[in-house]
């Protein structure tokens, strides 16, 4: 290739590369554009122009939106995709070191896990909820049948943020996981740690001092797409959460009552913790991956 | 992407006891398929076949459910009009078709840039990074963040009347067909790329120079090398868009106005009334028209040439 670089460009080159440049435009344009009317003055509207500069739409929606309590759907939010990311973190690698051995069934798994990642999330989510329901009435019925009134009171139901809606998401960032993981061994040089058994480590060992500095990198990856993902999940909690909303689930619903520009501000808000993790995630990784070499 | 020269010679993995020890490392990530992905597919078949009051489901085996969707469906009604369902069918499968033409085409277009004409690879990854940063944010806030832009009193229109195209503002521009379908394009042309991309890096660049060499036109060789040889990216790419947009009722819903109908807009709703059996029948439906066209497109890709 080097050979080509006093080339000149390719045929194509240019056209393409203004679609390319429309693209990118067209990605992001939106996005600074909510971006920049979030800071909009107190008269301002939704739309330009700008009357002002002011953090007055942030004031608002720390206030509250209407009946919503935006800060504790963010508080629910950043508790939840946290809880994801640490299961799709541990279950994604555990089960890509068992696919790197002999795994019976390994085939249906996989089909399984792809099977989940392209199922239409009403689907999942109708599911979810459905059963959550019949469990509910199942308690319910043997909560009559032992006579325990109290308890039948007081129960509510089976659906929620740390059940329902967390088996809801890993359905959604478990195969992310899982292929960044194939990924990943696939282009593992099973020489380290062989080298580390003749050495005399155990299992553990070479997992803990050699296999995972290696993947290290990767595994913040699969940590930051469970944590973005669930962060950003509406389709797969919508049937499967109860009572209480996630916070882009109050964002959907406040798309359509809330005509001020405190919405860019959550949009802001929500792009920033976004944007944060990856961060977070990006310069973890690169720490990682200089540490491994010496 | 470099790839290490892995030594072929058998691991000493392959022993009972550890054959054992993997399916534990599988078995959480496993627990969790079975109980929130097959055990509820299993409950809305289950379900579908049950009867409903106002209040309960009550077990039983009925096709009425299945029956209530396509009522009707049989003769066109008084008006000269299909039915309900086919109706939304329809129109789902219509959005369906126009957002993976126009994502297909967008993002191979992309994809072939990126793999093909950009040089250097550290400017390809960043190019990359670049199209997929979006995947990780809203996208709610996504679609919200075309109303500045498409609204009545937005960029679009002050742009249009300022110039002098229209005397008063288009309203087509937002809650329409048309805000859906760029909404949709907007949100999941990444879908389209990073399979198509990944695909393309897998092609041997000497093809390329082997069929400019007898005398193929650039044209020539994107149709009968690039297209045939990323045909798996594309093949993965349109069943991620196809199934999206088929399912979908929070885009269709939010660039909508709440005004379209979709297949998982009705899902929606059902279940929200609590008609589960309903509900459950209509996801069937909706899962085997999925099913037929992912078979349909898989029978595109010959399995025996990819190995």
């Amino acid at each position: 290739m080097s050979a080509r670089n006093s080339d000149p460009r390719a045929p194509g080159f240019w056209p393409l590369a203004i679609v390319f440049a429309l693209f990118v435009l067209f990605l992001y344009g939106p996005m600074i554009t909510i971006f920049i009317l979030s800071f909009q003055g107190p008269e301002g509207g939704l739309t330009f122009p700008l009357r002002g500069v002011s953090l007055h739409w942030f004031r608002k929606l720390a206030e509250g939106l209407g009946t919503v309590d935006i800060g504790a759907a963010f508080r629910r939010s950043l508790l939840l995709g946290g809880v994801v990311m640490a299961f799709t973190v541990v279950l994604s690698v555990l089960a890509g070191l068992a696919f790197r051995k002999k795994l019976a069934g390994g085939n249906a798994l996989f089909f399984i896990t792809v099977a989940s990642l392209i199922m239409p999330s009403i689907i999942v989510s109708l599911g979810i909820g459905l059963q959550f329901r019949l469990l509910d009435n199942g308690i319910k019925a043997a909560l009559t049948a032992m006579d325990a009134t109290t308890t039948l009171e007081n129960y509510g139901t089976a659906l929620g943020l740390m059940t329902s809606a967390l088996g809801a998401h890993l359905t959604w960032t478990l195969p992310f996981g899982l292929l960044i993981m194939f990924a990943v061994f696939n282009r593992f040089n099973p020489a380290y740690e062989e080298a580390a058994r003749d050495l005399g480590a155990t299992p553990w060992q070479s997992f803990r001092h050699v296999v995972l500095p290696l993947i290290g990198p990767s595994v913040v990856g699969i940590g930051m797409f469970g944590f973005t993902l669930s962060w950003d999940e509406i389709a797969r909690t919508s049937q499967a959460i109860g009572d209480v909303n996630t916070l882009p689930l109050e964002l959907q619903g406040l798309t359509s009552t809330v005509t001020t520009p405190a919405i860019y501000a959550l949009g802001t808000v929500t792009t920033v913790v976004s944007f944060a993790v990856m961060g977070v995630a990006i310069g973890l990784a690169v720490l990682l991956g200089r540490r491994q070499k010496p | 992407m470099s790839s290490h020269a892995a030594p072929a010679h058998c691991t000493p993995s392959i022993t009972p006891g550890r054959t054992v020890k993997a399916w534990w490392q599988a078995a959480p990530f496993t627990l969790v398929f079975v109980l929130f992905f097959l055990l509820p597919l299993g409950l809305i078949l289950m379900v579908s076949f049950w009867n409903f009051n106002e209040y309960e489901l009550i077990p039983g085996f009925t096709f009425k459910n299945y029956f209530s969707i396509f009522e009707g469906c049989t003769q066109l009604t008084d008006n000269g009009d299909i039915c309900v369902t086919l109706k939304t069918y329809i129109s789902t499968l219509k959005f369906c078709l126009l957002v993976w033409g126009i994502t297909l085409l967008l993002g191979f277009s992309v994809a072939y840039f990126l793999a093909f004409h950009v040089r250097s690879p550290g400017m390809q990854t960043a190019l990359f990074v670049l199209c997929t940063v979006p995947f990780w944010t809203s996208n709610v806030i996504r679609m919200i963040s075309w109303v500045p832009l498409l609204g009545r009193n937005g960029l679009v229109n002050q742009g249009l009347v300022g110039v002098g195209v229209v005397n008063q503002p288009v309203e087509w521009l937002l809650f329409s067909d048309f805000s859906v379908v760029l909404a949709f394009v907007h949100l999941y042309t990444m879908f389209m790329i990073v399979p198509i991309f990944n695909s393309m890096m897998r092609i041997d660049r000497s093809l390329l120079e082997a069929a400019s060499d007898i005398g193929a036109t650039g044209w020539q060789t994107l149709w009968n090398v690039i297209v045939p040889l990323s045909r798996t990216g594309i093949i993965i790419g349109s069943i991620f868009v196809i199934t999206i947009v088929m399912g979908d009722f929070v885009t269709i819903g939010v660039m909508g106005g709440q005004q379209i109908a979709s297949i998982g807009k009705i899902i929606q709703v059902q279940t929200s009334y609590l008609q589960f059996p309903l509900a459950a029948a209509n996801a069937v439906i909706l899962l085997a028209v999925v099913l037929m066209i992912i078979w349909g497109l898989t029978r595109l890709v010959d399995l025996r040439r990819e190995l």
